[in-house]
This record gives C-alpha cells, structure tokens and sequence, in this order.
C-alpha cells in the first residue's frame, strides 16, 4: 500500500519506520493500562533510535568512497560508545566504563581482526562496518547483563561475602562462584541465539544477503559464521570485564565496596 | 584454642584510639576509645540504630575507620595484612551464612585459606566444644538455628583467633538456643581464656555474660564499666 504512495526510497522507508513506531508505541499504552510505565523510555528509545540510524546511514553513504581504513576509527567509536552504555549496567561500581571499554574492545576486536585476516569477513567498508558493528554490539549486550548480574548476585550475598572475608578468604575465592554465574547468565542469550538459528528465526544479516541476491545456501552458513562470531566475541568479552571487575568490588584492605545502601 | 598463653590476663590485647566511621556525610561512630583485656568478655550495649555492629565491623576491618585506628597487641592494625588481622580477631555474624555443604566442610573454610587442613580429630574435638558431637557430617541445611550458630561459632573458632568478636548471636534464637549460646561462649571464655567482644541491645544478656561493658548512643561512648556497675544489678 505505501509503495503506490510514495514514489522516493527515502520518504517510503521514513513511513515504513512511522508505522512501525506506532505498533511499539500502541503495545506501550497497552502497557500502560496495566500500570506499566514505558511510554517516556520507549517514546525517547524510539527517536533515538530512528536518529541515530539515520545518521549512521548517513555516514555510511559516505565513507562508502572512503578509504578502507577508515573503518577501523568507525568500529573504534562503536567500541567507546558500547563501553560507556553497557557500563550503565554496573552502578556503583568504580571503573566499570574503562573496563566495558577494555573488555569489549579486546573480544570484538580480537574476533573481528582474526575473522578479517582469516578471509571470513571483507576489509571493505560496507562488510566490515555491519558486521564489527553487530559483533561489538552484542559484546556490549554480553558485558551489560554480565555485570548487571555479577552487581545483582553481590548485592544478594553481602552477607556470604564477608562472612567469608572474616574468616580470612581472598576477595576472589569470596565472590568467585557469582562471577562464574554472572559469566554463564550473561552468554544465555548468544547460545540460545546459536541454538534457534533458522528454525525459530532467521537473522537480518541473512536476509539482506538473500534480498541483494546471494546464494541461500551461502547466506545461511556466512550467517551461522557470524553468529558464532558473535558467541565467541561476547564470551571473551563477558569472561573479561567479569574478571576485572572483581577486583573494584573491593577496596585495597579486602573491604567490600560493592554494597547497597548502608 | 586462642593464643592468650604468652599474654597474662588483665593486659589489653585490643586498644581502639578516637575510631570514627562517616558513611556518605554522616557520622556513624566518633571518638571511640577503649580497650578489651585478655581473656574478658566485654559487651557493647546501646538501642538500635547507636553504631554497635558498626563498631565491631571496624574492630576486624570489615570496613574502614574514618578516623582513629585499632591496635592489636600494641601494633596498629593497619600494618597487617587484612587476611592476617582477620585470622587474629574472629567474628561471628548476627547470621550464620553457612556454606553449601556438610558441618565439617564449613569448619575447614577458614584453615583452607592458609593452605592448612583441619584434620578430623581437630574437628571432632571442636564440635564437642561448641555441643556439636558428632555433626561433622551433617548437611548445614537440616540444621535447626541455634544449631546453625554453633557451627558458625566453632567455624570461626577454627581459625584459632585472638579475640573472637560476635555480633549478636542470639538475636535470631529462640529462648532455649540463646541459653544455649550464652552458656557456650560463657564456657569458652572462663574455660578456654578466649577474649571476646559481644555486641548485644539486651541489656539483661550483657549484665549476665559480660565482664564490662561500653554503652554506645548516637554513634558516641557515653558509659563505660564493669557490667554490674553499669547496667545494675
């Protein structure tokens, strides 16, 4: 129906994403009949989202002119803007915006620097780009639940924790066992995305290829290749900052720092 | 089971000078200062909310003073390694926070730390000490409360600690088991010459236990003296 309306690419796809942010934004009011209170969030997510995109695109249509290297400086920005946000995942803290920073620039980077020179992924731009962009994204959906959990299981065993320091343990053997749930918890996601691939959905990277004429059977296992990309980049990232982070839950004379409200 | 053998009774083995603790801009503790003798039972007292727990997480360095300093046998704590001054003063929670497991498993947590095994015998013996013949093998979560803290009690115990600090440790107890907690401690520190600090807001609890006691309010000593003085007899 919209296609017969509009004649430009530019204005049908600013209609597509209206009609789309107008089923989100109707589930959101649904919500609110329930007493649940998104509209602000969703509404400001929403503009964000479209913006950032947009100018992203905008970018894009650029630096396709642009030198190959230029995208490492691209990927390297994607990396301090996932560290900061995924950060927010960390309250209290101290450091945890250098760590997410440290952590998801050495997993994705490291994956997508070996993929690079092993072939796997193009060292042209409009490969390189969306690609590291959803590896470094996903190492920052991996580094957020990662230490949103490991905040959550420390605040929930206070009292373990420094029972077990009193009886004279290191700051690691006392909080161990919620980094090992927190790194397990945080890579759930990854391997069920791994485990449903092509049978509950197929992922966006797949479906453009097919729509820019790619071979299906080639789409689909380069898709499987970059979801397993993903599992490993998240897992080095989530094994990283989990381990960091460890030793800013204490103070310099094994002190708890990492608590609720006193 | 303590190391009070080379220090004779009434020399102050614990010795706090003007302790503060400010928590966000607020003062918690200020200008406490005491000291603890070997082998007594001194009780800190005062209604909810005075510092008491707070001061006894200063005592083993749970957390850190804001001002003033604690020392061990004339030596400021703050020159031993924390895992060490952790060995030396025990303390047993309000809570036991067991460790998943068995009886024995909770009690060699601490030696393990060192590197050090507790062999079986050491924890027969100390079961027997804390009214827990027998339990080594039982799992920590069939265990009634009172039972619960005995294990923590002898956990802390297996540390072989200088001065044994206990927040209060019959607070969540029925009346049999906090008997029962008060009869052991009372034993370990007339029987065994440990030296201990209770942190108790029952006033009735430390005139029976305790030698001295320091009244707390409002995050300051207010009172200070031999317990049958100070709370009456």
């Amino acid at each position: 129906m919209l296609k017969s309306l509009f004649n430009s690419e530019i204005s049908l796809g600013l209609a597509q994403a209206g009609i789309a942010s107008l089923i989100a934004l109707a589930v959101i009011l649904l919500a609110r009949r329930r007493n649940i209170h998104l509209e602000s969030d969703a509404a400001v997510a929403l503009l964000r989202g479209i913006i950032q995109i947009v100018a992203v695109g905008s970018v894009l249509a650029l630096l396709l002119k642009a030198p190959r290297w230029t995208s490492v400086f691209l990927l390297a920005g994607m990396v301090v803007a996932a560290g900061s946000i995924s950060a927010k995942r960390a309250k209290n803290i101290p450091g945890a915006a250098k760590i997410s920073m440290y952590s998801i620039a050495v997993g994705a980077g490291l994956v997508t620097a070996i993929m690079t020179w092993a072939g796997v992924i193009d060292t042209a731009i409009t490969s390189l780009i969306p690609v590291g962009s959803m590896i470094i994204a996903n190492a920052m959906n991996t580094n957020g639940l990662a230490l949103n959990r490991f905040r959550a299981e420390v605040l929930a065993h206070t009292g373990e924790i420094e029972t077990a320091l009193a009886l004279g343990a290191t700051p690691r053997a006392t909080i161990g066992r919620y980094a090992e749930t927190s790194i397990h918890s945080s890579l759930i996601p990854a391997i069920d995305n791994l485990r449903s691939l092509g049978i509950v959905w197929i992922p966006g990277l797949m479906t453009g290829m097919l729509l820019s004429g790619a071979r299906p059977l080639y789409a689909a296992i380069y898709q499987f290749v970059v979801i397993a990309m993903i599992l490993a980049s998240s897992g080095l990232t989530s094994l990283l900052s989990t381990t960091m982070i460890q030793a800013h839950a204490f103070s310099k004379a094994d002190q708890l720092v990492l608590k609720g409200a006193e | 089971m303590s190391s009070t053998a080379t220090r004779s009774p009434s020399e102050a083995v614990l010795r706090t000078e003007n302790l503060g603790r400010i928590v966000a801009g607020k003062t918690i503790l200020s200008g406490i200062s005491f000291t603890v003798q070997t082998g007594e039972l001194l009780g800190i007292v005062g209604p909810s909310g005075s510092g008491k727990s707070s001061l006894l997480r200063l005592l083993n360095r749970l957390d850190e003073p804001s001002t003033g300093t604690v020392f061990l046998d004339d030596l400021d704590y703050r020159q031993l390694p924390p895992r060490e001054l952790r060995r030396r003063i025990g303390m047993v929670m309000q809570r036991p926070f067991l460790f998943p497991g068995d009886v024995a498993t909770n009690l060699r947590f601490g030696p393990a730390q060192r590197g050090e095994a507790m062999p079986e015998d050491e924890i027969a013996s100390l079961l027997e000490r804390v009214g827990l013949a027998g339990f080594a093998a039982q799992e920590v979560s069939v265990l009634s409360g009172g039972e619960q803290q005995r294990v923590s009690l002898a956990r802390t115990l297996a540390n072989r600690p200088e001065v044994l600090l206990l927040d209060e440790p019959t607070s969540a107890l029925d009346e049999q088991s906090k008997q029962g907690i008060e009869e052991l401690v009372g034993a370990l520190v007339r029987d065994h010459g440990l030296t201990c600090v209770m942190v108790t807001h029952d006033r009735d609890q430390a005139r029976r236990m305790c030698h001295r006691v320091i009244v707390l309010e409002a995050g300051r000593l207010v009172q200070s003296g031999l317990a049958v003085e100070v709370l009456g007899a």
